[in-house]
């Protein structure tokens, strides 16, 4: 079974949890920018949390199914329509074969994640089926999706599709002519108002920065530049400087490193970030607030608010059990 | 060992999710040794809640799984207990960690893009600066900036020269290039700006191949310098086999 791609949007792309585990070989880790998104989206239509998705950039896709298929769209708030009906969000929705789903453009959010049941069925490359794109590996050839291109869903992808359907009928409801549920999942990562507060605990070269840009990069309104992709945002604003000029050895970065090249523009390191850098860290995201940064489009905005470990820790710890609770009620409504 | 791999200058936070177990702040082969014998150590514990063992130059990276259940409440201090322990219970042999590598080289100008020119300004003849760098035996110091790209210690200081002004947009797949007390290889074409004084036939890195890097951290890595036919000769032979 298959999913062909109409018209292929800005950048949609194949993303999972990531490949992990060989930053050594110079490795990324990729895969979802949004990862709170990308696991609704599996979990809604019965996914093991491991299928890859759709990864859906600002202006989405139209793509049209093969045969009946359970979907979800999560995260960012597109204008959506499946056959001119508008898509219900973060629920479950069984198309029809022969459905064209228009995902336009992003309302509120920068990126949403479509799931569908049974997984998108290309083959794992290095542990997972994650896009690559400045490699050109993993997802489907190693690029973004292109009109034209057949997306390989699971064989069995519409008895799959019936069948959960079916184990959600309790809470099944017709709607606009799309076969739906009468409940949703919560937006967990979607911004409702800019400038958005991102909690970050200094870095390791903090110190090594003029006092004036410790301090602007606690009190400014950061602007994601339109040079931002998924590498890294970078971050419009005050021009952050050392106090005194040099080099520093290049060193191991991670998801959330916020770096200063020599042009004071700061760039916080996204899922395809590079697995060493040698420009001085003047930041590390906290992890819990790099979903909500992924929503960000070019222009948003943001405050970055100073923390500790301790905070970051705690964060992690209250998104991880909103995003655990928000799983197990969708697991209910499946009888699990 | 001597004091400055003793012990760490401290087990860091980087960021939430990792540690950085810093040795030292500039480039020192016998540090990196112990840097690579550490991750060596580390990775043979398999710790579950630890995904990555990264050594970079002066120190090494681990990064956590946070949503593994085996993660202790503690994972940076944990980190740091776990150091202590291997530094305490002594690291593998410097010869047991990496592997002896041999990686064919080609020195033809065509594909030296820069030897010529590089040649001119050390005042020496091209086979001369070849000669040289081939010579010494290089350490895989660590793996970055892209799949597989590994950055080599060892070069002879007669060699070497600042990274140029002007990056290439483009530096062909194999390209074995120097900047300062380093050398490179490009695992496919990118941009990049080291001096480039050689050519190798071998697929550097292919995500499809097991394993898909050709080098390692802590890799001991020598070049053996080939003629231009030979080099085609093992391009080709690398071709039909991927």
């Amino acid at each position: 079974m298959s999913l062909r791609i109409l018209r292929p949007g800005l950048l949609t792309t194949v993303q999972d949890r990531g490949r992990h585990g060989l930053q050594h070989l110079g490795i990324v880790p990729c895969g979802a920018m949004d990862g709170t998104a990308h696991a609704l989206a599996n979990a809604l239509v019965g996914n093991s949390a491991g299928e890859a998705t759709l990864e859906i950039t600002v202006l989405g896709p139209e793509l049209e199914f093969e045969r009946d298929t359970l979907i979800a769209l999560c995260g960012a708030e597109f204008d959506a329509r499946a056959d001119g009906h508008a898509l219900p969000r973060n629920r479950p929705v069984l198309v029809e074969g022969g459905t064209r789903l228009a995902v336009r453009r992003a309302l509120r959010g920068a990126r949403a994640y479509l799931a569908l049941a049974g997984g998108i069925a290309l083959d794992e490359v290095l542990g997972s089926r994650s896009t690559y794109l400045p490699a050109r590996f993993g997802g489907l050839e190693g690029r973004a999706l292109r009109a034209g291109d057949v997306l390989p869903l699971a064989p069995d992808a519409a008895r799959i599709s019936t069948e959960r359907y079916a184990r959600l009928a309790r809470g099944a409801t017709e709607r606009d002519g799309l076969r739906t549920v009468r409940w949703s999942a919560p937006s967990l990562t979607v911004p409702d108002r800019e400038p958005i507060v991102v909690h970050a605990m200094e870095g390791r070269h903090f110190g090594r920065f003029q006092p004036t840009s410790q301090r602007v990069l606690f009190d400014a309104v950061w602007r994601v530049s339109p040079d931002s992709n998924r590498m890294g945002y970078r971050l419009a604003g005050p021009t952050l400087t050392l106090a005194e000029p040099g080099e520093i050895l290049s060193e191991p970065t991670c998801l959330g490193t916020v770096q200063v090249p020599a042009d004071g523009v700061p760039i916080a390191l996204l899922a395809d970030h590079q697995t060493t850098g040698g420009y001085p860290k003047i930041a590390e995201i906290a992890v819990a607030d790099v979903p909500r940064l992924a929503q960000l489009a070019p222009g948003g905005t943001l405050h970055i608010a100073r923390c500790t470990l301790e905070d970051a820790l705690a964060l992690r710890r209250e998104a991880g059990k909103r995003l655990q609770a928000a799983l197990r009620a969708v697991a209910w409504e499946y009888g699990r | 060992m001597s004091d400055k791999v003793a012990k760490p200058l401290g087990v860091l936070p980087l960021g939430d999710a990792a540690a950085y177990v810093e040795f030292s702040d500039s480039l020192d082969l016998e540090v990196n040794d112990a840097v690579q014998r550490l991750a060596a150590a580390v990775h043979v514990r398999a710790l579950p809640w630890i995904r990555d063992v990264v050594p970079a130059l002066g120190g090494l990276a681990l990064h956590f799984d946070i949503e593994h259940e085996a993660l202790p409440a503690a994972p940076l201090q944990e980190a740091a207990r776990l150091v202590d322990e291997c530094l305490k219970q002594g690291l593998p042999d410097t010869e047991a960690v990496g592997r002896a590598l041999e990686v064919p080289i080609c020195y033809d100008p065509e594909l030296a893009l820069d030897l010529t020119e590089l040649a001119a300004r050390l005042k020496l003849a091209p086979e001369e600066v070849a000669r040289r760098h081939a010579a010494v035996e290089y350490r895989v110091l660590m793996m970055g900036f892209s799949p597989g790209l590994p950055y080599l210690g060892g070069l002879d200081p007669s060699l070497a020269v600042p990274r140029r002004a002007t990056p290439r947009a483009t530096v062909p797949a194999g390209s074995v290039a120097i900047a300062n007390l380093q050398a490179v290889v490009y695992p496919y074409a990118i941009p990049g700006g080291w001096t480039i004084v050689g050519r190798t036939p071998l697929t550097v890195f292919d995500a499809r191949r097991t394993p898909p890097s050709l080098f390692a951290p802590g890799d001991r890595v020598r070049f053996r310098p080939v003629p231009r036919a030979e080099f085609e000769r093992l391009r080709e032979a690398e071709r039909s086999a991927s």
